[in-house]
């Protein structure tokens, strides 16, 4: 990579230009919603889906949707416009668009859905694409272990977060997520609350990676940049935060839901802040003060306070700003110089001027210097930690520590590169073309503009944020660059002194968090443990279960079917046997004497072909069965499968070597009398309540004038379930193909 | 296995077997039969004629690859439910017509279902051929 840009920054033609096209037109769309949506009011669009549900495809722009919606498409847009050349003449480049815009889409659809079902089929949709997306480069090991990690991480946590929806709807009786809010503190005092809660934040945690499940996060990393700077920043893992916030009016002010958040959230912003200052990767960097971002959010929305949300929506605005920019410019600094370790960089402010402008005024915002939006953020977020009712220490406090070591890290980042030390030798790097610096450009300058004018960003988007959180109007504070002498000044003060503190001893620091984090277990290391256990598991209990001897296998097989039916027997009561055999005709003695006789014989037989003959006997007997009571279909089909079974196995039974010289083999004779009184008293069981004629009289009634046909059992089979044939002649034909296949792969390696 | 009785036997069992499996297949809406035993009577033909002759020659009786039979059958019986699509009904609704119908007499009735019968039929044969072409010549 070392040695600048790829000479071909035209992109990828028409591949490259659809989807940044694409995706500019839903920011359009999306921009002109804001008008509306500033003037507090909502719009929503409802198609049904499933009526029969009750689950409508609804989808609700409101503040904090739009805000979302605006961050999706308007960095969706610059950062497909930087991947056309970051990943020009990349010969998967369609794939990759495709990818990205499927993730921008569903994204999108996740954040608007107005419905429970529909958020989780955008929440697996993002899951999917991102798994697609990190593990982009699947020729390296390493990316495709980090995308299967991430997906096992989110996908445990989204089936917690089914099952919390699904109680979430049964408790309140609707999927609709407007609904729900509307019945405002019901679902607190719901019993199952707290069931809802602890499930609904299994999945919210994962997919925003709070600790302990952080460890995906920096992982997914192996991503393209650009990727990074979309998912893992900006969208994607606030898919958890989003929907914590969407659920915030209905479900916060509980201990509960106070406490959890609020420690969860404190102790995120803490670690991860520690854990970036010791990477040494800028991409890495950049990922842990993504956690600490998140951190930052779900602590604030742990609260209730006016401060806490008009902190939350800032600082969700802010962060994407500049931690997208971030992201790209470190690509912009990977493909320049092929590396993105802080020590092998320095000296590029002259040679990459914009890009160093670009970063600096993202580093500006994110370390909260005035005038940037950043500082604006910070100070609220001091001001809301201040207002935290119970524990405002323990936030501030959290808060301080972790926005001075962003400072530091925006320092390494952003700094460092740049305007320290002299472009080490054998690097030749050059200023990224402009579709690469117009975003990093763009964002990092608007955290500026907002910074600057805090009004345009107030009525717009933070004021109708704040009532989809609070659901009360005029709660939002008002973003100002001098709020006056106060406390949030001092502690802002004390951040910038603390920060640079931090910056100028970085490397000593790092040294002592290298140091401290080898005495705390490494979760990732413990994951792959966890993986080699699970495997080492499922491979010893298939080798216990399917041994590759068939007999044993058969016979662990019925044992459990009889131990199963027969206790369930012992524990719901036997059922009463009143045996009435005075009705008994010779015919049903000898058809029952005749299949008895076969059962005996294939029990004590040691000729394989005449064990089978036995089986058939008794299949035959079975068929007779049906004969005598009249169900010729079935009696049919049993003595044409019977034929085929005996030639089928006769077959196979040719060639196998004769049976061991057997006594009566005893334990089959116990087992098989075991199944068959399982199985008959079941039957008698079934057959002494009183059997439910409803559907037998509704097909004997219905057939003839509404499916044309006086046989029922065929009629059923083609017309009245035609579906579930369907379903199981398809079952027939793999089951054929499968047989097919292995058969046809054992004769190939018995070759010799 | 090499036995001329049953070699010449078979020539005329099969092919009397493929027809009854036919019309057992036909029969099936009104009387005893249907796809699935139709299938199998059929099925049956040309096992005794793999047995008598071989599965090679069976195989070129046969003309077509089993598993191709299997699947086209999926493919009609498929084809048979989504026809339905076509007026509007749910999938799998059985589709009538009655050519020459008068008020006493339905005259002759063309349906989906026996079409959806049809693809049964070749779902069965196709894959009890393929399973047993298999084992013949691979055990």
């Amino acid at each position: 990579m070392a040695g600048g840009f790829a000479t071909d920054t035209r992109g990828n033609g028409l591949t490259g230009i659809v989807p940044v096209l694409f995706a500019a037109a839903l920011f359009a769309w999306f921009a002109s919603m804001v008008p509306t949506i500033a003037a507090t009011e909502v719009i929503r669009l409802t198609i049904p889906w499933i009526p029969s549900l009750g689950i409508e495809l609804a989808f609700l722009v409101d503040g904090l949707s739009l805000t979302f919606s605006l961050l999706i498409s308007g960095i969706g847009t610059l950062v497909l416009l930087y991947s056309n050349t970051y990943l020009a003449g990349h010969p998967q480049y369609a794939r990759f668009a495709l990818f990205l815009t499927a993730f921008m889409v569903s994204m999108l659809g996740l954040v608007l859905a107005d419905d429970l079902i529909l958020l989780f089929v955008f929440w697996e949709l993002t899951t999917l694409t991102s798994y697609m997306l990190i593990g982009f480069s699947h020729e390296t090991e390493k990316s495709r272990r980090n995308a299967l990690q991430a997906l096992f991480v989110t996908g445990a946590g989204g089936l917690a977060f089914l099952a919390g929806l699904i109680l979430l709807a049964a408790a309140s009786g609707t999927t609709s997520i407007s609904g729900i809010i509307a019945q405002g503190s019901a679902l607190k005092e719901h019993a199952m609350y707290l069931p809802i809660l602890i499930l609904l934040l299994a999945g919210t945690f994962t997919k925003s990676a709070q600790v302990p499940f952080h460890f995906w996060l920096p992982n997914a990393m192996a991503a393209p940049t650009p990727v990074s700077a979309f998912l893992h920043s900006a969208t994607m893992v606030k898919a958890g935060v989003y929907v914590m916030a969407r659920m915030h009016p209905a479900m916060s002010g509980t201990d509960v839901w106070l406490w959890t958040l609020t420690i969860f959230g404190a102790v995120t912003a803490v670690f991860a802040s520690l854990l970036a200052l010791r990477q040494t990767d800028l991409k890495q960097a950049l990922a842990y003060t993504t956690l600490m971002a998140l951190g930052t959010l779900t602590l604030f929305l742990g609260q209730e306070s006016g401060y806490a949300m008009t902190a939350f929506a800032t600082f969700l605005i802010v962060h994407s700003l500049y931690k997208a920019s971030l992201f790209l410019v470190v690509g912009c600094i990977d493909l320049s110089t092929g590396t993105r370790e802080t020590d092998q960089l320095g000296g590029l402010g002259r040679i990459m001027p914009i890009t160093a402008i670009a970063a600096a005024l993202a580093a500006l915002s994110m370390a909260g210097f005035p005038p940037f939006l950043g500082f604006i953020g910070k100070e609220l977020k001091y001001a809301g930690a201040i207002a935290v009712a119970s524990e405002p220490l323990f936030v501030a406090g959290a808060a301080l520590l972790s926005n001075a070591l962003m400072l530091a890290v925006a320092g390494v980042v952003a700094f460092r590169p740049f305007w320290q030390g002299a472009v080490p030798s054998g690097q030749s790097p050059r200023e990224a073309p402009w579709q690469m610096w117009a975003g990093p450009i763009i964002l990092a300058s608007l955290g500026a503009v907002f910074g600057i004018y805090p009004d345009l960003l107030q009525v717009a988007l933070i004021n109708p944020t704040v009532i989809s959180l609070t659901g009360e109007v005029g709660e939002a504070k008002e973003l100002k660059l001098w709020a006056g002498i106060n406390i949030p000044l001092f502690l802002s003060i004390a951040t910038f002194v603390l920060g640079l503190l931090f910056y100028w001893r970085h490397v000593q620091l790092r040294a002592m968090l290298e140091r401290g984090f080898q005495s705390i277990p490494n979760l990732d290391k413990g994951w792959d443990s966890f993986l080699d256990g699970l495997k080492g598991f499922a491979k010893w209990q298939t080798q216990l279960v399917q041994n590759g001897k068939l007999s044993s296998f058969l016979f662990g097989t019925f044992l459990t079917i009889a131990a199963g039916i027969l206790l369930t027997l012992l524990y719901t009561g036997m059922p009463m046997i009143a045996v009435d055999l005075s009705d008994v005709e010779w015919k049903h003695t000898s058809i029952a004497l005749l299949t008895i006789a076969g059962a005996l014989l294939a029990l004590v037989t040691n000729s394989r072909i005449a064990g089978i003959a036995a089986l058939g006997v008794v299949g035959i007997g079975i068929a007779l069965i049906f004969i005598v009571f009249s169900a010729p279909d079935v009696a049919i089909t049993q003595l044409l499968v019977e034929t085929l079974i005996v030639v089928l196995v006769a077959v196979v039974m040719l060639r196998l070597p004769s049976m061991p010289k057997a006594e009566f083999r005893l334990n089959h004779a116990v087992l098989s009398i075991a199944v068959g009184v399982a199985v008959s008293l079941t039957l008698i069981a079934v057959v002494s309540s009183p059997l439910d004629l409803r559907l037998t009289e509704y097909f004997e009634v219905t057939s003839w004038p509404e499916a044309y046909g006086r046989n029922i059992v065929n009629v059923i089979l083609v017309d009245f379930r035609a579906l579930d044939t369907f379903g199981e002649i398809a079952v027939v034909v793999i089951a054929a193909l499968s047989a097919y296949a292995l058969l046809r792969t054992t004769r190939k390696g018995d070759q010799k | 296995m090499n036995s001329v009785i049953l070699r010449v036997g078979t020539r005329y069992l099969a092919g009397l077997l493929l027809v009854f499996s036919f019309y057992m297949m036909l029969r099936g809406h009104n009387e005893p039969g249907g796809g699935f035993i139709g299938g199998l009577t059929g099925a049956t033909g040309f096992v005794l004629y793999a047995i008598a002759c071989g599965t090679q020659d069976a195989r070129a009786a046969l003309r077509v690859m089993p598993q191709t039979i299997a699947i086209w059958g999926l493919g009609i019986a498929l084809a048979a439910g989504l026809f339905a699509a076509l007026f509007g009904d749910a999938l799998f609704t059985g589709q009538w017509l009655f050519i020459g119908a008068t008020e006493d007499d339905k005259g002759l009735p063309l349906s989906s279902v026996l079409v959806f019968d049809i693809g049964v039929y070749l779902v069965v044969f196709g894959s009890i051929l393929t399973l047993v072409f298999a084992m013949e010549e691979e055990i």
